[in-house]
């Protein structure tokens, strides 16, 4: 579990966080929401060190990372798997080259070893067949894959996504949503993704953080977001006539969507 | 609006006290370039400090290490080659061209081209030519790493960037450079050579007398031994400016444009304070 408390991060004079509160849970998808701007990728970026919040405190499992060393610091991130927006691949490395990365790094594994455990994780992201591609012959959603396996590699406790469909046609935003979602609860992992896609909110949010303005404006999942009584809420999820439509008939009829319902 | 402007366009709606008011501003606006100076400086040593730290492992620190001394090193033999013979051969021609005192002896033509060649060209001329080549290789390869996310993906993994990057390029570099400098120098010769094989301006037999003539072996060592201080500035410039570019392809560029213009600067000032060290 991941406990952000009371964060506030700013840049220059510019607050971009303000007093943060939010629980990220163990084995559940944890969404972040918001408009482009509003701070949640400030927010992801906190929690996985690369920005430092001026307050608060952001605890892994009740580890404060803002108190730690670099050296526990550096321990904490082998407990970490990152995919990004734009995956991050290395240009210079295959597809395995990638996914055994990780392992060649902070593992003491044999060679044999280290290319079957990256070829398992190949096999869980359906990238079979791909393994001696460069990153650059492979399309989109097999690159959002193949930096899914790499983030996965190292069996992590903490799971963070950015953005993980941007750029993604709609059937393969389901599979990486559907993939990320069958990781999380398979293995465990605090999962957090930083997202605006709708699809994404209302097929595996199980715990929602809505980030409005740098601040925490809702917290719920993917069921209450349609009761919400948060009218910026309302206005990104619920932003086009057919989302609002979707609205009305769930809240007469109940919900009912077949993704959702399989994991609730 | 920078400061400097400021002043001047305040300057310019009070005709009397403009050169004050000028002076003013261009004084405070140099301070504001020595301050950034400094910063950077402090920046480039913070960076320094980080790639200088111990590899998290010796064997992909040496796989990398060959790999940088392929790319860097030996992808730059044929240009190395082609500039040097070229240069040497410009280099033995002017000297014939410019020496047709009867006081000045025939084969000074071969002297002048080797202490050239030792003293001046195979290091720093070659390096601030390396520096555009190698320098805008290793900025742009960076800052693209830098602006695809993929340096923040080895923070994250708790790899030190800095080091698992930056440092194969420098040892590789520096490595390799020596060879590159004696290549430029064996090759330099060979051009001028072949301008007194293939023309009638200077013979072969006095043209290799005056290559032999007063050799000065230190020469050799002085332009191996700068060429050594090159190299790294190379490297870790054109590394720093790429590893901390911000935003997109255009900034990329401006940072491999950076990169090469303060590592030339750079091969100057040391050309100098080595030069001074070296042979006085």
């Amino acid at each position: 579990m991941i406990e952000v408390k009371n964060v506030t991060k700013s840049f220059d004079d510019k607050t971009v966080l303000f007093d943060i509160n939010a629980t990220f849970q163990t084995g559940k998808t944890n969404l972040i929401i918001g408009q482009s701007g509003s701070g949640k990728t400030v927010l992801m970026k906190s929690l996985v060190g690369l920005l430092r919040p001026e307050k608060g405190q952001i605890l892994f499992d009740g580890r404060n990372t803002l108190d730690m060393s670099p050296e526990q610091m550096k321990e904490l991130r082998k407990e970490i798997g990152m995919l990004f927006q734009g995956s991050a691949l290395f240009d210079s490395e295959t597809v395995l080259g990638n996914v055994m990365f990780p392992l060649i790094m902070f593992t003491d594994m044999s060679r044999g070893e280290i290319r079957d455990r990256a070829m398992f994780c190949l096999e869980r992201v359906n990238l079979q067949g791909a393994e001696n591609k460069y990153p650059s012959e492979i399309s989109g959603g097999m690159q959002k894959r193949a930096a899914i396996a790499r983030a996965i590699a190292l069996n992590p406790k903490y799971l963070f996504c950015d953005e993980p469909n941007s750029g993604l046609d709609p059937k393969t935003s389901i599979v990486i949503d559907e993939l990320l979602s069958d990781i999380t609860h398979e293995y465990n992992i605090t999962t957090v993704i930083n997202t605006h896609d709708m699809n994404s909110v209302l097929g595996i949010g199980e715990n929602i953080i809505f980030i409005y303005k740098g601040h925490r404006e809702w917290v719920g999942n993917m069921k209450e977001i349609f009761a919400t009584t948060s009218e910026a809420l309302n206005d990104f999820v619920f932003a086009t006539d057919l989302f609002q439509e979707v609205k009305d008939y769930i809240l007469a009829h109940g919900f009912t969507a077949k993704g959702a319902a399989r994991r609730n | 609006m920078p400061v400097y402007e400021f002043f001047r366009t305040f300057a310019s709606n009070r005709l009397n006290d403009s050169v004050l008011f000028v002076f003013i501003a261009a004084k405070f606006e140099q301070k504001m370039i020595f301050i950034d100076s400094l910063a950077t400086f402090g920046k480039y040593c913070l960076f320094t400090k980080r790639v200088f730290s111990i590899p998290d492992r010796w064997a992909v620190f040496g796989k990398r290490t060959v790999g940088e001394v392929s790319k860097l090193g030996i992808d730059s033999i044929p240009l190395v080659l082609v500039i040097s013979v070229f240069i040497g051969a410009v280099i033995a021609i002017q000297m014939q061209l410019n020496t047709t005192s009867p006081l000045i002896p025939a084969y000074s033509v071969g002297l002048a081209t080797r202490d050239i060649v030792l003293l001046e060209f195979s290091n720093s001329i070659l390096c601030l030519i390396l520096a555009g080549k190698v320098g805008s290789n290793i900025a742009s390869e960076i800052g693209t790493m830098r602006v695809t996310e993929q340096i923040d993906a080895l923070e994250i993994m708790g790899v030190n960037s800095a080091n698992y990057l930056v440092l194969p390029k420098i040892v590789a570099f520096v490595l390799f450079m020596p060879i590159l400098v004696i290549l430029c120098m064996g090759t330099s010769i060979v051009g001028g050579y072949l301008v007194a094989v293939f023309t009638d301006i200077i013979t072969v037999s006095k043209y290799v007398y005056g290559l032999q003539a007063m050799f000065i072996e230190w020469y050799v060592w002085y332009g191996l031994i700068k060429s050594l201080f090159f190299a790294f500035i190379i490297a870790s410039v054109a590394s720093f400016y790429g590893y901390y570019v911000k935003g997109g392809a255009l900034d990329v560029g401006k940072a491999s444009t950076d990169g090469v213009v303060s590592s030339s600067i750079l091969i100057l000032l040391f050309d100098v304070i080595l030069t001074k060290l070296l042979l006085q």
